[in-house]
């Protein structure tokens, strides 16, 4: 069961939504967070679990044999991505741009080309009784996150409880994360804002044919206009959490609102419940 | 030419506030927006449109069932699982490209066996220009799903320096993108002076560390300033802290108001409505601007 956080801007409280839902669902049954922000992987700061394991991942990038290499420049011809260039007789590979499609080394006519790995970042694993984390954290200066993402999501354990921290926008890397999600939420604000990146992600939503519903955090500017729009689409709205300076507080030092604020449980019980009787609608629907 | 760039690590920090601000106290300026994936500034800063661009970048494979045998090689070869099958009630099994999954690397196209596969130009975007009381400003939009936001980036910011030049305007003010990655690096290539706009919170902090570590990489001048200060003293001076160490400077900080929302619901800059923060805003300008 996987359920993914997003929203069409960041900032708007995903890995909050994210790790309180953990939590409080992790009262209930185990659950998996899986971290596939990873350019600002945060979930694991909040919920406070030992990193039991670190792995690397790479990608695939081209080795050119020198001795094998005639220069014919079939590879570069090939290479969508500028990746890899023939002169003066040889080819050059340059993995800052190579997307790691495996191309170049099936047209190569002298078998001149083999794969090695290039380090691309690490996936790092909490492990607690209640609860797991997997978290992706690409290595600065890297520039594509999707691949880390697929190896990321290869690694959920499909029969679990899954929430997948999101990364922000409408881009490759959320649709990366999203695509095959039994559910996505997507948190909003009540602001010009969030309105517009909100319309956005519900276009996105449509494109990977992923059911989902809104959860409106700082709830109260007294701007109606986010709840318009789901209104007249047809959009469930999960929950509402308050703009509440508190709130800000206790999120700026690293706690689960649930457990500072206790006041809050109700608020992220119930969008957790709203969320699971969507999914058996949902479920039902596609039995 | 002078480009300042504002950017956050993390979203949501106010960096579009800011941005929007400052363009109203530069009086005059290329105002650019780079958060190519979910532009927001033109909500703060009014313009009407002037011209639009088609970004057109890569190529998308597609499928013609008509000539298409059924074998499978293009599914075994594709690395981004972009092909997917149906089972039609007849048994036979079709193929289609997964729009939002293909990278339009080429690989099906040069395989299948009977050439039943197009390569056309992709169309991800638009970019325009528009007129707004304090300058042209270039913003983009990236369709949803489309990869290569940075080469967009690149796009809309060639067309500011060329406006900058054609306009005779000597500064350019730029929006970023959030994260550490693609977009952002094409943001801040060759710019002169990044404003890191960031919050006291654990994951602020915990961002604006891998944010030094990429400005690292550049050489430009830096500066850093804490947005909703007063939630969190301790984490700010933490942070700023951090930011000195890495030769950052501090021109201010912001307090904590929701007047920023406010003015954002109005569809205005914080400066224009008077606001605290505007206040605080208004001296990091003066100091990065003398600067
Ligand atoms: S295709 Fe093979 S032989 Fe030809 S230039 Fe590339 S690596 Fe060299
Ligand atoms: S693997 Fe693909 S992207 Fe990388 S160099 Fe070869 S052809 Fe280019
Ligand atoms: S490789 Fe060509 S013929 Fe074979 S399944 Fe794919 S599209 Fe059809
Ligand atoms: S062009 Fe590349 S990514 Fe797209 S479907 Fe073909 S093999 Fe897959």
């Amino acid at each position: 069961m996987n359920i993914a956080i997003a929203s069409g801007k960041g900032g708007t409280g995903k890995t909050t939504l994210t790790v309180n839902l953990s939590a409080i669902a992790s009262e209930k049954f185990p659950v998996d967070v899986v971290d596939c922000d990873v350019e600002e992987p945060d979930s694991s700061l909040f919920l406070n679990i030992q990193k039991t394991d670190t792995e690397i991942v790479t990608i695939k990038i081209p080795e050119i044999d020198e001795n094998a290499c005639t220069g014919c420049g079939e590879c570069d011809r090939f290479c969508n991505f500028n990746a890899i260039i023939s002169f003066s007789g040889l080819a050059h590979s340059l993995p800052e741009l190579c997307h790691s499609c495996g191309g170049c080394t099936l047209v190569c006519p002298e078998k001149a080309i083999t794969e090695t790995d290039r380090r691309i970042g690490e996936i790092n694993t909490y492990i607690s009784e209640k609860i797991n984390i997997l978290e992706g954290v690409l290595d600065i200066g890297v520039s594509s996150s999707p691949p880390l993402i697929r190896t990321l999501k290869g690694k959920i354990s499909p029969e679990k409880f899954t929430f997948l921290d999101s990364p922000p926008g409408t881009s490759c890397p959320v649709v990366t994360t999203v695509t095959g999600c039994d559910y996505t939420v997507l948190v909003t604000e009540p602001t010009p804002f969030g309105l517009n990146d909100l319309i956005l992600a519900v276009d996105m939503m449509k494109d990977v044919k992923v059911d989902f519903g809104v959860v409106i955090n700082r709830a109260t500017t007294g701007d109606n206009r986010v709840k318009d729009f789901c209104n007249q689409n047809g959009i469930t709205i999960l929950g509402e959490i308050p703009d509440d300076r508190r709130v800000a507080e206790v999120c700026s030092e690293g706690k689960i609102l649930i457990h500072a604020l206790p006041s809050y449980r109700k608020t992220f019980l119930e969008i957790l419940e709203n969320i699971q009787n969507q999914m058996e609608g949902t479920m039902q629907w596609k039995r | 030419m002078e480009e300042i760039v504002v950017i956050s690590g993390k979203g949501g920090t106010g960096k579009t506030s800011v941005t929007a601000s400052l363009a109203h106290l530069a009086k005059h300026a290329v105002i650019t927006d780079c958060d190519v994936d979910a532009a927001d500034l033109h909500l703060v800063v009014k313009g009407t449109l002037r011209e639009s661009y088609d970004f057109i970048s890569g190529h998308l494979a597609t499928i013609n069932n008509s000539e298409c045998n059924s074998c499978g090689v293009c599914s075994r070869l594709c690395r981004f699982e972009a092909i997917k099958t149906t089972n039609d009630p007849d048994g036979k099994v079709t193929f289609h490209v997964e729009e939002a999954l293909c990278e339009g690397c080429g690989v099906c196209v040069r395989f299948c066996p009977e050439n039943a596969i197009a390569f056309n130009e992709r169309h991800c975007g638009t970019y325009s220009i528009s007129e707004t009381a304090n300058g042209p400003m270039v913003h983009a939009k990236l369709n949803t799903a489309a990869e290569n936001s940075g080469k967009l980036v690149a796009e809309v910011r060639k067309k500011a320096k060329e406006t900058a030049e054609s306009e005779n305007l000597d500064l350019i003010i730029t929006d970023g993108p959030p994260g550490t990655g693609c977009a952002v690096i094409a943001t801040l290539t060759g710019a002169d002076k990044v404003l890191v706009v960031t919050e006291p919170t654990v994951s602020g902090k915990h961002d604006v560390e891998r944010v030094i570590d990429l400005i690292k990489h550049f050489k430009m001048k830096a500066y850093l300033t804490v947005n909703k200060w007063d939630i969190n003293e301790s984490l700010t001076e933490e942070i700023e802290k951090a930011g000195a160490n890495a030769g950052f400077l501090i021109p201010g900080r912001i307090r904590y108001d929701r007047g920023i929302t406010k003015a954002q619901i109005e569809g205005i800059s914080a400066v224009e409505l008077n606001t605290p923060a505007g206040t605080d805003i208004k001296k990091i300008w003066e100091y990065i601007s003398v600067d």
